[in-house]
């Protein structure tokens, strides 16, 4: 993956957002119950499900890496992952935040999508210890895809046997007898969710074009220590590793 | 029997003769689970348990006894060689997946045929809801076996052994402890056992298992390649 793009990619970005919150602020109705704290549903439920969808694209990743050995699709899972959980961070706190505002506590315990949520975010926590306790690259990167494919088909399963166990008291503002949202929140929600993906999709990229621009870096440098110190002798390390110039073949 | 058959009857019955001989496993988690209930007796300062409470104790100290033979299922085979054994050997590699998750089946009920009866005579007034829990017993343990293995094979070769087991698995179980407690509660209740929604969350307990044992699988190959 080349730089190209990532500038049109991040005026996009910010357009978009910038005009979801203007919506928000300024165009879309009152909710008539509760008020104008209702509108961190505009960030709250988009950041959730772009993090949702994040992790299972995590796993669909960790999937093709190991059917193609390809370590591209590693790199993309990893980051794929990683932003999801700092996604995740930001849905508990608007999550406790609306909580807070709309059933006058921080955290509700039979309400099964917060829980659900945390249950996921603790999951994909110990994605890092996991990884970093594995030394071998080669084997790091194909643990990490199975673990991405057990935590990816593990949370729909969660979803669901978390909100069997409780009743419901979660808006369940998309698919209600009652006909849901009204149309001008509909598109509100919308242009918020195109925003918080596009927001995602740059931070994805530019993560992944900084890790291929150190990598880059770190070749040119060892292939000019090899040059320094080794007499004109090639650079035979692969991408990402890091190996000790040889200092015997002088 | 084909080859595959034998290498898996090789393997359990390797497993299950180690584990007799030895007593690595069993003894540590019979002995962890009874002294659970004694803590659980004075944290809670209760002597007689019933209804959603008691589900609760014998659950958690399942869940935390069945962690420690977890964290052991597959050190054998990488301290004194098995896994290399094993990949020179000519058999398909979810042989061996298949083999220790019916190993850890198998502890775990030698841990509840012990475990459970020592719960009744301690805390339990009515005995009538254990005939039932027997499914139940056996449909979470088909899910911890096939976690539990997939969980222990990814955390056998990494630095942080001990720590990763529980702390991968335990998010993981999360589902099936909801489906086994729902599914207990109303089968130890003080009034004698009731079936409420026992049917429901036997099919997510069955569910459960379905999926993780398939995706344990799919992926123990990759977990064994070197």
């Amino acid at each position: 993956m080349s730089g190209r793009g990532i500038r049109q990619l991040s005026i996009a970005t910010a357009l978009v957002l910038f005009a979801g919150f203007a919506l928000v602020f300024f165009w879309v109705p009152m909710d008539a119950d509760q008020g104008f704290k209702q509108k961190i549903f505009y960030l709250h439920v988009p950041l959730a499900i772009v993090a949702l969808a994040g992790f299972i694209a995590g796993g669909v990743e960790g999937y093709r890496h190991l059917r193609s050995d390809d370590r591209r699709h590693d790199a993309n899972s990893y980051v794929f992952i990683h932003l999801s959980i700092i996604f995740g961070v930001a849905v508990l706190i608007t999550g406790a935040l609306w909580a807070k505002a709309s059933w006058g506590h921080y955290w509700v315990w039979n309400e099964p999508t917060l829980v659900s949520f945390l249950i996921v975010f603790l999951l994909y926590c110990t994605y890092y210890p996991f990884r970093y306790a594995i030394e071998d690259r080669d084997r790091q990167a194909r643990y990490a895809s199975v673990f991405a494919i057990t935590a990816g088909a593990f949370v729909p399963l969660n979803f669901m046997a978390v909100r069997m166990a409780d009743s419901l008291i979660h808006p369940r503002v998309f698919a209600t007898s009652d006909g849901g949202l009204p149309g001008s929140m509909m598109f509100t929600f919308l242009v918020c969710l195109a925003g918080i993906a596009l927001l995602w999709v740059t931070l994805v990229k530019l993560e992944l074009l900084g890790k291929q621009t150190s990598g880059q870096v770190s070749r040119l440098r060892r292939a000019l220590e090899a040059e320094g110190l080794g007499g004109g002798q090639e650079a035979t390390g692969t991408v990402g590793r890091r190996i000790a110039p040889n200092l015997e073949a002088q | 029997m084909t080859p595959s058959r034998r290498a898996f009857a090789a393997i359990v019955g390797k497993d299950l003769r180690t584990e007799l001989r030895t007593m690595r496993s069993l003894p540590a988690m019979v002995l962890f689970a009874v002294t659970t209930f004694i803590i659980f007796r004075f944290g809670l300062d209760r002597t007689a348990l019933s209804g959603s409470l008691a589900s609760g104790v014998v659950w958690t100290t399942l869940l935390f006894a069945a962690v420690l033979g977890i964290n052991r299922i597959f050190l054998p085979e990488r301290e004194e060689g098995g896994f290399d054994a094993f990949r020179l050997a000519p058999v398909d590699r979810p042989v061996l997946f298949a083999a220790k998750a019916t190993v850890l089946f198998l502890y775990l009920l030698v841990l509840e045929l012990i475990v459970v009866p020592v719960f009744a005579v301690f805390f339990l007034q009515e005995w009538s809801g254990l005939v039932p829990l027997v499914v139940i017993l056996a449909a979470t343990n088909l899910g911890f076996a096939a976690l539990g293995t997939l969980i222990s094979s990814m955390a056998v070769n990494s630095r942080a052994r001990d720590l990763l087991v529980p702390l991968l698995l335990l998010p993981l179980v999360v589902p099936l402890m909801i489906a086994a407690t729902s599914a207990t509660a109303p089968l130890l209740e003080a009034a004698g056992p009731s079936y409420d929604k026992f049917g429901t969350w036997l099919l997510v307990l069955g569910l459960y298992d379905g999926i993780f044992c398939l995706v344990g699988y799919a992926v123990f190959d990759f977990l064994l390649e070197d």
